[in-house]
């Protein structure tokens, strides 16, 4: 297992990765993909019990991304974890690509749990996949990651809803809590907080974690998993655009990519 | 075969049968509840099965996606309520969740058409088809009775592995058809031979169709009746073949004309051997209260609508000539 020097090296490679598909295809979600890059990393390169030379391997923990139009930072991480050639990055977006601009799942791309692009919908997805683990006894867990904005949406209280009164200890989802979406700042768009607070009252056991410390983000999951009888969700503390200094904060860089020039700067500015 | 009425039973009583006797076969069978278990007759297998019972709430786009894990998870999940909310309060959900993964779930659309009655138009489903068949992926199934609801429950189970729309009924309705007639997805079944004009129907209607043929046959005009059970895909072959037969058709539902059965037949005859045409359905209106049979008659979906339909759609057919 890597070491968290390591981890933070590849988090950086993955977003540089991501960075330069972006600009190839022209157009996708620079933002996002950057806040939760450590996530990402922490996730796949340590806390997921799966084996990227047999993705449907039937025991293997797995993760429903459902905010689908992060999916740059998906794919260079299943690239850099093993499920295909880091150079298929370059195709997203591309007519006959295996990367659609959100994960199509027909297209045949390995590693990929769910087809998702609609905000609001993985979560039940992910409490469905925890339920079938719950009946057949298996011992697996299931992640998702969720937006901040996505959390406007009512269908993921109805999912909140039902992965406390179902007692889903095998759901951990994650927040990415960037605190901006494309009009701005959660806070104005549609106030989310106390954030926390809510997902207490609808019987979530809560974590908060610093999202870009990736050794933080495995030690939480880590408790996180000692407690029984209640799914579990992690408010992971990001920043949108984190790693390019130049552009974090700005909700601008929510669906914007970077031009050619910009993504040269970009990369000489990643940490 | 021999089609006559035994009894009244509602088609949705076919469908917890069936869902009960399948689930004995098949253990990744699950039943997910949306607070009208005993409404859409689920209660009949949760009674059987409580551990594979789940109670999700009145939460129709939760319960669709969560169907959807579950079947990513190995289940085969059936999920029902009445059609107007299973269809379209979710619609979403079933587009991503269910039809763009391909994912082997079946939703029951519960109390369709316009014999819901009392509860009038908020609980009439009338536009579930014409939004279930848009949907790449999806199969829809209208069975005729609670027999053939029985028949389509294992079908969808055993025959496909994609999602399913399975649309049945609120009110005891004649049950006819042979409790062994084969229900193969996508055939249509002939169930009355004719030569003058077709008669296609489904749900509810095919009852009224092979009433309506019965009157036309006193009056001279042999009518052909074929059973759409399966809305799509669609038997193409058995339309074009009946449209050359007859030279007319009539298409008979318990649903919007605008994007129903009859927009299907239009769609295939029109592209293959068009022949005049006459829709007997809802035409473009929203439904109100009242007792089954008074809303049938009011709405135009009895068998001497489709008496008349196949009259005018007749003397087209001469003018053509």
């Amino acid at each position: 297992m890597s070491s968290i020097s390591e981890l933070k090296n590849i988090a950086k490679h993955i977003r540089i990765d991501l960075l330069k598909s972006i600009s190839e295809a022209g157009s996708g979600h620079t933002g996002g993909s950057l806040s939760s890059a450590d996530i990402f990393t922490a996730l796949y390169f340590n806390i997921l019990n799966h084996k990227p030379d047999n993705p449907n391997w039937a025991e293997r923990d797995k993760l429903i991304l459902s905010i689908g139009h992060i999916a740059p930072v998906y794919y260079a991480t299943l690239a850099h974890v093993g499920y295909f050639s880091i150079d298929e990055l370059q195709t997203l977006r591309k007519l006959g690509s295996r990367l659609q601009g959100h994960p199509g799942k027909d297209h045949g791309l390995p590693g990929i749990e769910l087809s998702a692009g609609s905000l609001g919908q993985g979560l039940s997805v992910a409490v469905g996949l925890a339920l079938a683990s719950k009946i057949d006894k298996k011992n697996n867990y299931i992640y998702c990651i969720n937006g901040d904005g996505e959390l406007q949406e009512g269908s993921i209280w109805e999912a909140a809803m039902s992965a406390s009164h179902h007692k889903l200890d095998n759901l951990i989802t994650f927040i990415d809590r960037n605190k901006l979406q494309i009009d701005g700042e959660t806070e104005n768009v549609m106030s989310l907080e106390p954030l926390a607070d809510k997902w207490k009252a609808f019987g979530w056991e809560v974590f908060e974690c610093n999202g870009h410390n990736i050794e933080e983000i495995i030690n939480t999951v880590n408790t996180a998993k000692t407690i029984k009888n209640k799914p579990k969700l992690i408010i992971a503390n990001t920043i949108m655009g984190k790693g390019v200094k130049s552009i974090e904060n700005n909700h601008k860089w929510h669906g914007k990519a970077p031009s050619k020039t910009e993504l040269e700067q970009f990369i000489s500015e990643v940490y | 075969m021999k089609l006559e009425k035994n009894e009244n039973k509602a088609t949705r009583i076919g469908f917890g049968e069936g869902l009960r006797d399948i689930a004995k076969q098949n253990t990744n069978i699950i039943g997910i509840g949306a607070d009208i278990t005993s409404s859409v007759s689920m209660n009949i297998f949760a009674d059987e099965f409580p551990e594979r019972f789940f109670s999700f709430g009145i939460a129709e786009q939760n319960i669709v996606a969560a169907a959807a894990g579950l079947a990513l998870g190995g289940k085969i999940p059936f999920f029902s309520t009445y059609g107007v909310f299973a269809a379209l309060r979710a619609t979403d959900q079933i587009r991503i969740s269910l039809c763009y993964n391909n994912l082997h779930v079946i939703i029951g659309g519960a109390h369709a058409g316009i014999s819901v009655g009392a509860d009038g138009a908020t609980h009439q489903a009338l536009e579930d088809i014409a939004i279930m068949r848009a949907l790449p992926n999806m199969t829809v199934l209208s069975p005729c009775d609670a027999n053939q609801t029985y028949n389509a429950v294992f079908a969808a189970v055993t025959q496909i592995n994609s999602p399913v729309y399975l649309r049945f009924g609120r009110e005891p309705m004649p049950n006819f058809t042979p409790k062994n007639l084969e229900f193969k997805i996508g055939k249509g079944q002939i169930f009355t031979e004719g030569t003058d004009v077709t008669i296609i129907a489904t749900g509810h209607m095919v009852w009224e169709a092979l009433e309506a043929a019965k009157e036309l046959t006193k009056q001279n005009i042999s009518a052909q009746v074929i059973n759409i059970h399966t809305i799509k895909p669609i038997d193409k072959t058995l339309l074009i073949e009946s449209a050359k037969q007859t030279g007319a058709v009539v298409t008979a539902e318990e649903h919007q004309i605008i994007g129903g059965l009859g927009s299907v037949v239009a769609e295939v005859l029109s592209q293959n051997y068009p022949v005049p045409i006459e829709f007997v359905g809802v035409n473009d209106s929203f439904g109100e209260s009242g007792n089954p049979n008074e809303l049938m008659v009011k709405y135009g979906l009895k068998a001497t609508n489709i008496v008349s339909s196949c009259k005018k759609v007749l003397s087209r057919k001469l003018k053509n000539y």
